[in-house]
């Protein structure tokens, strides 16, 4: 067997720790290595011509490259050695940056481990065989999780190049959070105005199956067929006859019970309910546990009205599976809430700024529902407490975000510009207001974002504080914000009206439940995990699992739908081929061996393991054995390390080719 | 009484003089309701604000000679009702408990070990302790005519990762104690603004006006009578204002109380008992006529 | 101005690290700690810039400045602090380290309150108040100040005319001469 060594230097990343050209010139004295070479980028074009040349002049049977992680090159390394002939699974990986550069310093040391790590991977890729690529089907359905903005953008987008949909909301509404908002930045567009025709649409659309206040239960299988439990919350309405006439709202007498969500609690609606008027779709909602029908059987004067019969009180909780291909999370985000937290909880509230009790300190949401046309208010300004039009207003940014005592590290993003925003929009509407922002960075960047922020202070007069507020208390109908200008150096005492905490975007609420639901990774704020953080932002580590929008980290509406086009693009990618390759790295039963104990199956975490019948050749069972079934199989090897008559083996990781690795040490 | 409270007891400099009502209010109050409280032997000064703005070493040393003398006591729950001492005292352990390379400093200052077992507690901490119950089961008059402003201070709640004692900005513990004679807790907004503290000789004007600020807001917010845990609170509130008055002559008086004062009120001691006589701005219970 | 390239200066920022278990560059310069400060407006400087101060290397403004001094020790800043930096404690460092390098620090009467202070516990092993006192306007020469509140005070017993010495007040005294000698070696 001929095999060729090629080291990197990964520009300086490897060669400042690593001594390339020794470990090169070990590498030759390898038993069975014919060729050894090191070079500055063995990933460019020239170091993969390189590879190639070796391969076909030196008649090459295996290759180790000794670079980076498999994770990032090991693709590159495998075509390359496909397209120069030999099998790519003959192709091994030694790798000398992050198991050795990046985390040693001394050279002697550093380069000794590399030389190491490279006999290794020579001995393996001896006893490596040729395996073949798996071809799986695929289901070209996709499943949009959450109905928001990034949501509704990657529903149209994949259904419009022609594939189905089913887009999943909790709400009873789609919309989202940028139903509620008043205007955007930074052209100041109406929110609804530019999204209420997207739901119209979403609602119409021939291959969009739209399942509103459901939630994603279980999620099964694999890239290209996944298996998907949906639970469809009972709405206590029939769907199919309901007409969204309204009547039942109107005439429901439960008034003041429940808090209207939509309108950030600014506002109470009736027992049945649709959150706002434009909701897609206009069906309500009887909430069961305001409903008085639910408390003592009485009432049901929606029944009375309703000309439909639609009312269903005993309707129940349905679950619906779907066959689906691709995913997209787009489950969005929820605002920092700044009330006081139990005393465990890892966020704080915000003492110093009363936690909530004041009426007129509200957060950014409240502010959008105030500003808004069709909010509480009809878009005037009236402050909470007793509906007088506030003179002074002061904007408190960074609540909750960039604070590691009461909130989270990271910048929200968003902030900066909707606090400009909502100074702007209250100037407008106020021109004898004053309207003050206590901030510590005005972060703008995006395009015409930082011009927004300059109109604000130039032309709307917007008067920017740099300092964060230490305290806000009230005083004779008066808030009193204590806060520090840190550019003059001197300390500002504000009597304001209202104030408005720029309250920060944080994971929405049970994220990291609904991520380990799916099966992908989540980071310490319960973001979800794209794949690289530059080169593939919109792909999670799960193959077939996707991500828009602010599930993954804070997001305004441009970046948002961006993300959700992009999403969209990457199902089609997927759904371009009607069968899917995977890697060959899957376990195998060697049936003569197995004895039928099956504790393979007990342990498998991907349900891969099936029992088959031996039969002789009369078609009567001999015995049962273990099969693998490829498609579910993840490599993960539980079943080759359980196997008590190691009668499973896990193809490119075989124990034959563990052992060689460790005896080469 | 059975299941009485044993506990060390730290009274802190001041008790023994300008709070001296402060001492006498909390051992009445302790016998009262069935507590032992032994005085921890020979202790000396916490070091108080003077030892830690102007030597960090010195402040630690100071505070936890008094913990180790606790500690050869045998106490392994100590209260310290003045709020400063309260603070130096669970600080300075807190850091010798987390800093081996200070621990071994202030062990060699000592010479003597540091095992840290004694509690510390403040006044409040004392009364939760001792039992809701068993402070409501004793009350014997109920202080209804008294709308007070809980005044917190600085140092009872801070360091709150420390302390781990009520909310460090909107506590709540003294209004759920005082609520158990009658007194009606009033809702305003100074509970944790600072009076000045240790400035109060050297920098009487800042003292005056930061102590007027917070007496002001506790009268707006319909507050008779303001309750404080702290001898140097006490000192500012009470006894500086008189200099408010001279300041600012149309100062509208209000009676500081000490917790353990109010609740001996409660308990049917009466003021001098209690040592209300001594304090500057004077305070009676209205004479029942019945 | 100096700045933050020479090497002596360095170990200032150093020395507070030190004493004070944090590290400056922590601070972000919120300003929140100036914000809700209780004497801010009696300081020359707001506290946030005597941290940026240190951050810097501009050394003798922060030594000299009255803040450090005018700090209460009330701990608001610290508490909440968005970074989590206990700027108390940062002022401590910064006030022992003004009096370590023999800075000329601006608030006297601050500064003789507690040398008077800390002298009482160093002679009794508690403080007496009437000593402090006394000692205290000796040393400022305010002597008429609160004049009318001392009598009222000797007749309700809050002021004693003698002062109680604790046993252990070589204990005590040792303390203190261990901790100055410590600041020698140091030297």
């Amino acid at each position: 067997m001929k095999i060729g060594v090629f080291i990197c230097h990964c520009g300086e990343n490897i060669g400042r720790t690593v001594d390339c050209p020794r470990v090169s010139k070990a590498a030759e004295w390898f038993p069975g290595v014919v060729h050894s070479v090191d070079y500055k980028y063995m990933c460019s074009d020239p170091g993969q011509n390189m590879i190639k040349d070796a391969i076909r002049e030196k008649g090459l049977d295996a290759i180790v490259v000794g670079s980076c992680s498999p994770h990032m090159h090991e693709k590159t390394f495998r075509k390359a050695a496909l397209d120069a002939g030999i099998n790519p699974f003959l192709c091994e990986m030694a790798n000398l940056r992050e198991h050795v550069s990046w985390v040693h310093d001394d050279i002697e040391e550093a380069t000794q481990k590399a030389i190491d790590l490279t006999r290794m991977a020579v001995e393996k890729v001896k006893r490596n065989q040729p395996l073949a690529t798996i071809k799986v089907p695929v289901t070209k359905r996709t499943l949009v999780i959450g109905g928001g903005i990034a949501g509704i953008q990657a529903a149209l987008d994949v259904a419009n190049a022609g594939y189905e949909v089913v887009l999943v909301e909790k709400e009873p509404s789609i919309g989202g959070h940028m139903s509620q908002l008043s205007e955007t930045f930074p052209t100041l567009d109406c929110s609804q105005c530019i999204l209420t025709p997207r739901m119209v649409e979403v609602y119409q659309h021939p291959k969009i199956k739209l399942m509103t206040y459901s939630e994603v239960e279980k999620v099964e299988g694999f890239i290209g067929n996944f298996h998907v439990t949906i639970r469809q919350k009972a709405r206590h309405i029939d769907a199919s006859k309901c007409t969204g006439c309204g009547l039942c709202i109107t005439k429901c007498p439960i008034r003041k019970k429940a808090f209207n969500s939509f309108e950030e609690g600014m506002a109470y609606r009736p027992a049945v309910y649709v959150p706002f008027p434009q909701a897609v779709p206009n069906i309500p909602v009887i909430d069961e546990t305001v409903c008085t029908y639910y408390k003592n059987g009485k009432c049901g004067v929606c029944v009375k009205v309703c000309g439909r019969e639609a009312i269903m009180f005993d309707q129940q909780d349905k679950l619906v599976t779907e066959e689906i291909g691709a995913i997209i999370m787009a489950t969005g985000y929820k605002l920092y809430d700044i009330s006081k937290k139990p005393d465990d909880s890892f966020i704080k509230g915000y003492g110093e700024y009363g936690y909530g009790k004041y009426k007129d300190v509200i957060d950014g949401l409240q502010f959008e529902r105030i500003a808004s046309a069709s909010g509480p208010t009809s878009g005037e300004f009236k402050r909470p407490s007793d509906g007088k039009e506030p003179k002074k207003v002061v904007f408190i940014q960074c609540v909750g975000s960039r604070d590691d005592s009461k909130g989270f590290s990271y910048c929200s993003k968003i902030c900066c510009m909707y606090t400009a925003k909502h100074a702007m929009l209250y100037k407008h509407k106020v021109h004898d207001g004053e309207a003050y922002v206590f901030y510590m960075d005005i972060r703008s960047g995006g395009k015409m974002y930082e011009e927004f922020v300059r109109r604000a202070i130039e032309e709307d007069g917007v008067k920017y504080v740099r300092g964060r507020v230490s305290k806000v208390y009230e005083q004779n109908g008066k808030y009193i914000v204590k806060g520090e200008d840190t550019i003059a150096g001197m300390p500002v005492e504000i009597e304001a009206d209202m104030v408005v905490l720029a309250t920060a975007m944080i994971a929405q609420e049970n994220a990291s439940t609904l991520a380990q639901t799916v099966g992908i990774p989540y980071d310490k704020y319960g973001f979800f995990n794209e794949a690289h953080p530059k080169l593939r932002p919109i792909e999670s580590t799960t193959g077939g699992i996707f991500l828009a929008g602010a599930c993954q980290s804070p997001k305004d509406i441009p970046e948002s739908v961006a993300m959700a086009s992009a999403a969209a693009a990457k199902t089609m990618v997927l759904f371009g081929s009607d069968m899917l390759e995977r890697e060959p790295v899957v376990a195998r039963v060697n049936e003569l061996l197995c004895g039928g104990c099956f504790y393979c199956r007990k342990v498998c975490p991907y349900s891969a393991i099936e029992v088959r019948e031996i039969k002789d050749r009369n078609g009567v069972v001999i015995k049962e054995v273990a099969y693998v079934n490829d498609g579910l199989c993840q490599g993960c090897g539980t079943c080759t390390a359980t196997c008590p008559s190691k009668s499973v083996e896990l193809m490119g990781f075989t124990n034959e080719q563990i052992f060689a690795q460790i005896a080469a040490l | 009484m059975e299941n009485n409270l044993k506990a060390g007891y730290f009274p802190g400099c001041s008790q023994t003089g300008t709070a001296r009502e402060y001492d006498l209010s909390l051992r009445s109050v302790a016998e009262k309701l069935g507590t032992e409280l032994t005085d921890v032997d020979d202790w000396n000064c916490c070091g108080a604000t003077s030892a830690h703005v102007t030597n960090h070493t010195l402040a630690n040393a100071l505070a936890m000679r008094n913990i180790v003398q606790a500690e050869k006591q045998g106490l392994t729950e100590m209260v310290a009702p003045c709020a400063a001492c309260y603070n130096r005292l669970i600080v300075s352990q807190h850091e010798t408990q987390i800093h081996p390379e200070l621990k071994k400093e202030i062990e060699a200052i000592l010479d003597s070990k540091i095992e840290n077992p004694v509690q510390v507690m403040n006044i409040v901490e004392l009364f939760t302790k001792i039992g809701a119950d068993k402070v409501k089961q004793a009350v014997v008059k109920d202080l209804k005519e008294l709308n007070a402003a809980c005044y917190y201070g600085c140092l009872l709640l801070r360091p709150s990762d420390i302390t781990h004692f009520d909310d460090a900005e909107q506590p709540t513990s003294m209004e759920e104690l005082i609520k158990l004679t009658g007194a009606k807790p009033v809702e305003w907004n100074f509970k944790v603004e600072c009076c000045g503290a240790a400035h109060s000789i050297a920098r009487k004007d800042i003292v005056v006006d930061l102590s007027k600020k917070i007496l002001d807001d506790a009268v707006a917010h319909g507050a008779n009578v303001m309750v404080v845990a702290c001898p140097m609170c006490h000192t500012n509130l009470d006894m500086r204002q008189k200099a408010i008055k001279k300041e600012y002559p149309e100062h509208k008086e209000i009676p500081v109380l000490y917790l353990t004062e109010l609740i001996g009120l409660a308990l049917g001691m009466d003021e001098k008992e209690l040592g209300i006589n001594l304090h500057t701005v004077k305070f009676e219970l209205k004479k029942e006529t019945a | 101005m100096t700045t933050h390239t020479s090497t002596h200066a360095s170990t200032i920022a150093d020395e507070i690290a030190e004493k004070t278990f944090q590290d400056v560059s922590l601070c972000y310069q919120c300003g929140k700690c100036s914000a809700g400060c209780p004497v801010r407006y009696y300081m020359d400087v707001a506290p946030n810039k005597i941290v940026r101060f240190i951050q810097l290397g501009f050394y003798e403004e922060a030594l000299k400045s009255s803040t450090p001094w005018l700090c209460a020790g009330c701990q608001t800043c610290s508490t909440r602090c968005p970074q989590e930096f206990d700027l108390a404690k940062f002022m401590d460092a910064v006030r022992e380290l003004a009096l370590e390098k023999g800075v000329k620090v601006k608030e006297q009467d601050i500064l003789k309150f507690h040398k008077a202070f800390l002298h009482q516990i160093e002679n009794f092993g508690r403080a007496y108040e009437v000593g402090l006192v006394a000692e205290y306007k000796l040393k400022t020469m305010h002597l008429f100040d609160d004049v009318d509140s001392a009598p009222g005070m000797i007749m309700k017993g809050k002021l004693k005319l003698l002062p109680h010495v604790i046993k252990g007040r070589k204990a005590v005294k040792d303390i203190f001469i261990k901790t100055a000698e410590k600041k020698q070696t140091k030297k």
